[in-house]
């Protein structure tokens, strides 16, 4: 029970999940899912980077009571960087959704093989 | 501190704000504001670049009042300097170039979106260039790859939507794997500022610790970034990309901001993994393999192609193979051709998209290449401009084309085992590219068999003259304009610049390079 992988299990578990969504946002031909697995993506980064900025026993980096004392509260670091790539990852998102929506009035699937063979089609007329 | 060393501060921020500003304004006011923008921050970059020039060294710029381990800062010197001077020109000119097609393709209502997304691409492009911070640059490869994907969809055509969500599973699947790699690094280095992170790296390769992260984190922020940048087996979404968008897209595209994640990615070796840990890892051979391969894969494609705007499209996979071929050496040499190339190709690609317009315009807006048949006689600068580009990437002397072959080869000797397959991959490849430009100039001044049986006048010339008129109706615009034949001139001037006086920009290069590290 004490393999790395095991001791660090919730890198591992953030590295998996990385794996998953990066899977399903190259792999699935759903455009819905495709960016599902983006998020899932992006999301395993975060968790990755929340665990790694956590320290055992300590608080969040907010002044609260007066201490002022480092070794009182966890890296505020990664948490920051959470929240950048929070923002990054909604407009990312935002982004694609409305370009789904348009191929979706446009060719009415949202399979991507569907989607583009169609476009050719339409070029080709 | 001089007023010059603000400048790049200034210039980000001033493409951003311009990007602010249009989105209030018409079209007309939002493309003045753009080009306003560019010149001054082409301007600013120059001055830059003197700067570092005349001292002879690089500065860092503190962002915000927090010093060096923790704050952001960005980082000028000579190669910084250049390439924003040259990525600022060429911009210039590819929108200059592309504005009447702009204007006609883009919805009259959505014109100032167009450059607002030039200017966001601009800002993003310098931020690449100068920053010394990985967070910083990987939120400005997303702006990066956002404002890309609003040039590609702001031509509302059935292809160019569907290739803008192939563009963005694309980038985001590259932004990810150098979203962990960034993670990662910052796991193991505690840094996100490259100078205190290099010394962190040294400081663990010293000690022999972290062997297979290191080498996780080098494997996936080269494969992000290459996944960006359309490293051969990773390409197929950029034909569609640069062919169906507008032509002022295609030559930003193709020209920039694929070479913006290469610099990064050469930056973040020399700058944060240090060159002899890359070389060690072997990662270089990796992207070595991949770019002979695309070298050798892309002018397989563009030969088989028949549309000329996705020939010149997979002519990039070529071009960029042969730039990641030069990474792949290892040596200081290749590398320097490397970015010669990285130059060479965003002129070269550019003039080629651009005074393809030019042909189109006088040939009606079909697809086959061979609908161009005599237009080299119809629009006689769009003719030279596509010529001369061709040529260039050929790699006919004088030309800067030529050049960057030049180096490719005498870098190739400098490393015994890959000296081989760089030099026969290089020869090939430029038979290959050779084969489909020069049919593409053939067809260019051929005059189309139908008209020579039917005209009667001795002059070839006049008849197609004749003849271009009374087709005249299929194209949209009676001549070019003085705008796209300003720019092909500038563009013509702009390659046998880099290709007589390579000697100089070549050894400021290398300048720059030593001051990476």
């Amino acid at each position: 029970m004490n393999t790395p992988l095991f001791v660090n299990m919730e890198e591992t578990v953030s590295i998996i999940l990385f794996g998953i969504g990066f899977t399903m946002l190259m792999l699935h031909r759903n455009l819905i899912k495709k960016i599902l697995g983006m998020n899932i993506m992006d999301t395993a980064v975060y968790l990755f980077l929340a665990v790694k900025g956590y320290i055992r026993g300590r608080m969040v980096p907010i002044v609260a009571d007066g201490i002022q004392d480092v070794s009182a509260y966890i890296n505020p670091v990664p948490s920051g960087l959470v929240l950048t790539g929070i923002v990054v990852s909604v407009s990312t998102t935002a982004l694609m959704l409305a370009l789904t929506i348009r191929l979706y009035e446009r060719y009415g699937s949202l399979d991507l093989d569907e989607i583009l063979m169609r476009a050719k089609e339409e070029e080709r007329a | 501190m001089s007023l010059v060393q603000n400048f790049p501060f200034f210039s980000i921020i001033l493409a951003m704000f311009s990007g602010i500003l249009s989105s209030v304004l018409d079209g007309k006011k939002a493309r003045n504001v753009s080009l306003a923008a560019i010149v001054m921050t082409t301007v600013m970059s120059a001055a830059v670049l003197h700067f570092c020039v005349r001292t002879g060294q690089s500065y860092t710029y503190m962002m915000g009042h927090f010093p060096a381990p923790w704050g952001n800062e960005i980082r000028a010197g000579v190669l910084e300097g250049q390439t924003a001077v040259l990525f600022g020109v060429v911009m210039f000119l590819a929108v200059v170039g592309g504005m009447d097609h702009t204007a006609m393709d883009v919805e009259e209502s959505k014109q100032n979106l167009f450059y607002i997304m030039i200017d966001l691409m601009l800002s993003s492009l310098l931020a690449l260039i100068y920053t010394n911070d990985l967070f910083t640059a990987y939120v400005f490869v997303e702006i990066n790859t956002i404002a890309g994907c609003g040039l590609i969809m702001i031509r509302q055509i059935g292809r160019s939507l569907s290739s803008a969500i192939r563009y963005m599973i694309m980038s985001q699947l590259g932004s990810g794997l150098f979203l962990i790699g960034l993670s990662l690094l910052y796991d193991v280095t505690g840094h996100l500022l490259m100078s205190p992170a290099k010394e962190a790296v040294a400081a663990i390769e010293a000690a022999g610790l972290y062997e297979v992260p290191m080498l996780v984190i080098m494997a996936v922020v080269s494969v992000g970034l290459a996944i960006k940048s359309g490293l051969y087996p990773f390409h197929y979404w950029i034909p569609d990309t640069y062919g169906y968008a507008t032509p002022t897209a295609s030559a930003v595209l193709s020209g920039l901001v694929s070479k913006g994640y290469i610099f990064l990615l050469i930056k973040i070796f020399y700058r944060v993994l240090g060159r002899e840990n890359v070389i060690a890892s072997q990662i270089v051979n990796v992207l070595f393999v991949f770019g002979l391969a695309g070298m050798l894969m892309g002018s397989v494609h563009a030969i088989l192609e028949r549309d000329t705007r996705r020939m010149i499209a997979y002519s990039s996979v070529a071009q960029i193979g042969y730039i990641y071929m030069g990474i792949g050496l290892g040596t200081q040499a290749g590398m320097v051709a490397a970015l010669f190339h990285m130059f060479t190709h965003s002129a070269t690609k550019a003039l080629l998209f651009i005074s393809a317009v030019g042909l189109y315009e006088v040939s009606g807006d079909r697809k086959d290449f061979r609908s161009l048949q005599g237009s080299g006689y119809r629009n006689p600068l769009a003719g030279i401009g596509f010529a001369v580009g061709s040529l260039s990437m050929v790699g006919f002397p004088m030309l800067s084309g030529f050049i960057s072959k030049l180096l490719f080869a005498t870098s190739a000797l400098q490393s015994p085992h890959k000296m081989l397959p760089t030099v026969i991959a290089l020869a090939i490849s430029t038979i290959l590219n050779a084969v489909y430009f020069l049919r593409l100039v053939i067809t260019l001044y051929t005059i189309p068999e139908a008209e020579n049986a039917a005209g009667k006048g001795n002059d070839k010339r006049q008849r197609v003259f004749v003849a271009a008129k009374g087709q005249g109706e299929a194209s949209a615009f009676p001549a070019s304009s003085r705008k796209l034949r300003l720019a092909i001139v500038s563009f013509i001037l702009l390659n046998l610049v880099l290709g007589l006086c390579s000697q100089p920009i070549v050894n400021q290069i290398g300048n720059g390079l030593t001051m990476f590290e």
